[in-house]
Formats: C-alpha cells, sequence, structure tokens
C-alpha cells in the first residue's frame, strides 16, 4: 500500500554507485513527485538505466538510500514492484511465450490486472494474440511490453528508453499512452529517452544526467526560464570565441556569437555591455540546445573517454 | 481544432496553444458556442503534457476567450467580440511588424510600402471583384 501522505513517489538520496572503476552513479539525489511526467535525459552510458535498475530495486544501493512508495525495492519488491509498470530498453520478453500466454501468465502475478484493460489495448496495438514474441518487429514488442506494463494499472510506469528503434507511428502510441497514464488522476510517469523534443512536450519535470551526475533537475518551465539563448554582436571582430558568461560552448565567427546560457536577461545585459557588446537576438532556447549547453560544459576536464 | 506544435521554436507550447485558438476564433474557424476537446483528448492527440492544455485553456478563459460550464466542457465564449477585435489588431500587428523589419532591411521606405499595400489591396479587390461577377 501507499504509505501515508505520500506526495513523493520516488526518493533518491545520495545514490552511488560503481562497476569496477567505472563511476555509474555520483552522489545522486532526487524526488519524484505524485502525478507527473518525470523525464530523465543524458548521453549514452550517462547513467539513466542504471538509475532505474535502483528504482526497480534490480540494484542494490551501495551508498545512499532509494523509495519507491516509501519502500525500499530491494527489502520490499512484492509490494513495489506490484505498483510499477516498466518496459525495459531492450524490451526483453520470454521469446518462447505466445501473446495470449504471456498475459495469463502475467495476469497471474498481478491481483490488479485488468482483462478489459489488456483486451483492448490489444486491440489497439493490433496484436494477434497467437502470435509468438519471437516472431515478432520491433514496434509489436515494443506494443505488448507496453501492454504487458499498463494492463494492471500501476501507480507508476517506468519506461527505459521507450521510443529507441522505432517508428514514428509506435513512438506516438507510446507517448500517447505516457499521456493517458498521468491523465488518470494520482498515476505518475517516470521515463528515460534521449529524444529531446519528446521529452519537452510530455514532461512536467526533467532531471539531466550526466557522467552519473545530476546536472539540472526541475520543473520543465524552471528550467526554460532559467536558460537564454542568445546571439551578441561585438563591435570588433573576434578571432575566437569569448570568454563571457561562463559559458565556453559559442558557436559564431567575426562579429556576432551565439550560446545558450543561465541568467536573468538583465544580469546579462550588463556583463555584455562592459566588453563592447550588444545582444542582437534572444530566445527561451529548446530542452535540447539546454541540454548541448550543459553537458557540453561539464567536459572542460577530468573527464576519460 | 487543428493545432500544431513544434516544441523547437522558442514558444512554450501552452503559449503556442494559446496563440493558435486565438487566431481559429480571430479566422473565424471556431465560433462563439463551440465546444473545445477536452483536456486528455486534445493532450493526446497533439502528445502534450495535459498540465500543459489546462494551463492553456487556464490562459484562454483568463483571456475571456473561453469558458467553462457545469457539465465541466470548454467552449468558446458569447461575449468574444470586442476581444476579438483587439486579438485580431495584434495578429496584424505582428506581422505589420515583421514587414516593416524587412522592407527596411531591403532599403524599402515606410511611404512605400503603404503605397505597396493600397496597390496590393486593390488588385486583390479587382481579382475578388472578377470571381464573383
Amino acid at each position: 500500500m501507499i504509505a501515508e501522505g505520500a506526495e513523493t513517489v520516488v526518493e533518491i538520496a545520495e545514490l552511488s554507485r560503481r562497476f569496477g572503476r567505472t563511476v555509474a552513479l555520483d552522489g545522486v539525489s532526487l524526488d519524484v513527485p505524485r502525478g507527473v511526467v518525470f523525464g530523465l535525459v543524458g548521453e549514452n552510458g550517462a547513467g539513466k538505466t542504471t538509475l532505474i535498475k535502483h528504482i526497480l530495486g534490480l540494484l542494490k544501493a551501495e551508498t545512499g538510500t532509494v523509495r519507491v512508495f516509501g519502500l525500499d525495492p530491494v527489502r520490499d519488491p512484492v509490494k513495489v514492484l506490484a505498483q510499477v509498470g516498466y518496459l525495459s530498453e531492450d524490451r526483453d520478453l520470454p521469446d518462447w511465450l505466445r501473446i495470449d500466454e504471456l498475459l495469463r501468465y502475467l495476469r497471474a502475478f498481478y491481483p490488479t490486472w485488468d482483462d478489459n484493460l489488456a483486451e483492448e489495448l490489444r486491440q489497439k496495438f493490433d496484436l494477434d494474440p497467437s502470435a509468438r514474441i519471437k516472431t515478432l518487429s520491433q514496434g509489436q514488442r515494443a506494443r505488448t511490453g507496453l501492454l504487458a506494463a499498463l494492463a494492471y494499472r500501476p501507480d507508476l510506469l517506468v519506461l527505459d528508453e521507450p521510443s529507441t528503434g522505432l517508428d514514428p507511428i509506435v513512438r506516438r502510441e507510446i507517448l500517447a499512452a505516457i499521456i493517458r497514464t498521468i491523465a488518470e488522476e494520482g498515476r505518475t510517469v517516470l521515463f528515460s529517452s534521449h529524444l529531446l523534443d519528446e521529452v519537452e512536450r510530455v514532461s512536467d519535470h526533467v532531471a539531466l544526467i550526466d557522467h552519473g551526475k545530476i546536472v539540472l533537475c526541475d520543473p520543465l518551465d524552471a528550467i526554460k526560464a532559467a536558460h537564454r539563448r542568445l546571439t551578441l554582436r561585438f563591435d570588433e571582430p573576434l578571432s575566437r570565441p569569448p570568454a563571457l558568461l561562463g559559458t565556453s560552448r559559442w558557436e559564431g565567427i567575426g562579429h556576432e556569437w551565439t550560446t545558450v546560457c543561465r541568467g536573468s536577461i538583465e544580469e546579462i545585459h550588463g556583463r555584455v555591455t562592459g566588453v563592447g557588446a550588444r545582444i542582437v537576438e534572444e530566445h527561451t532556447p529548446s530542452l535540447d540546445e539546454i541540454f548541448v549547453a550543459r553537458v557540453g560544459s561539464q567536459q572542460p576536464a577530468g573527464v576519460e573517454a | 481544432m487543428r493545432i500544431h506544435i513544434s516544441p523547437n521554436d522558442g514558444v512554450p507550447i501552452y503559449l503556442q496553444i494559446v496563440n493558435q485558438v486565438k487566431y481559429l476564433f480571430a479566422s473565424g474557424r471556431l465560433s462563439a458556442g463551440e465546444e473545445l476537446p477536452p483536456i486528455r483528448v486534445l493532450a493526446e492527440q497533439l502528445i502534450v503534457n495535459p498540465n500543459t492544455v489546462a494551463r492553456a485553456y487556464r490562459e484562454l478563459e483568463r483571456a475571456g476567450l473561453v469558458e467553462k460550464r457545469r457539465t465541466a466542457g470548454t467552449y468558446v465564449s458569447n461575449t468574444g467580440s470586442p476581444l476579438a477585435l483587439s486579438e485580431r489588431r495584434k495578429i496584424v500587428t505582428e506581422r505589420v511588424d515583421g514587414l516593416l523589419a524587412e522592407a527596411r532591411q531591403l532599403g524599402i521606405g515606410v511611404d512605400q510600402v503603404v503605397e505597396l499595400i493600397v496597390q496590393r489591396n486593390r488588385a486583390m479587390q479587382r481579382l475578388e471583384g472578377g470571381e464573383s461577377s
């Protein structure tokens, strides 16, 4: 059962994890509030899947704590997993089963399994019950995995890179399923993706993870409001990017240089006019642009490939 | 109701919805008393977060363009006309600003722009008149 008054579905504090000498997660703290779509973004190998595996109790915290519905997913896997729907990145399903066999198998595990919903989704996704999972296309496989994760109406839906390798139609179906889930009062979605425009469309909250560290974790609106995309025009042409505004990521040539930076526009204005430049263009950047700016600027030193 | 969202154009998604609903209304493609799609339906159709659609609807309600009715539906207000005029002017103003900026870049003065507008208007009226007769 859900802990009393728990408005935070997932609570992670100071979580670190090593695989051999590689630091996969480094002091990660984040909270996933109830009823939101929480987007987890980061490059391949940044730690997204490792983080998700801790939430599901598939990995035990080395240091730090993980709580899902107020419970430790490693100590209480049955209680936690009964309320969590999960679609893994490689959509691992038992290949030797037929779709109807898989569904019969799963419904035995979940007291909240909803036959009507399962059948509705099966028809919607156009899945043949007698098809063997081994023979399914990538798209059909993803749909089957999604059906299996949704049919017991979990309070938390966790999707690891749900769009990878899928055509736009299946991608759209998966995103629509995320939206349908969240539209039902009190349910929560956590999904990881490297498709930033997708994350920007559907997320309330976004966490950006880079080399095992959380770089940003806020409501999407706040993230967008805290960043500006600027083009500066300098009185004199520059032969190299300006050393300004705390960012090394500049694009441009000669008089005009563009960057994404943090801070209020008044503050930026002050700093820019001091060095003989003026702002000629100013926008709210897309999440994609913020991602590139923030992940890039984290990399100057100490990172081994 | 046809709305198109582009997450990368720098305008927040809720504002894209607000602007396009206003535009649809101002251009007569949404009329007074018409029901807007329920939040979940539009969210699923546009593939955007339902809270984003809810925010857009709240914004439209605050602007007096739509109203919530007891049955929980959202409808285009009947009292929309004075607002519609200001909204219509706003849309045209944005276009005029763009036109003026471009004309200045190309070295065409305001007088010439005005002259061109009058000329084009005459040409269009001729065309429309020709068609209807």
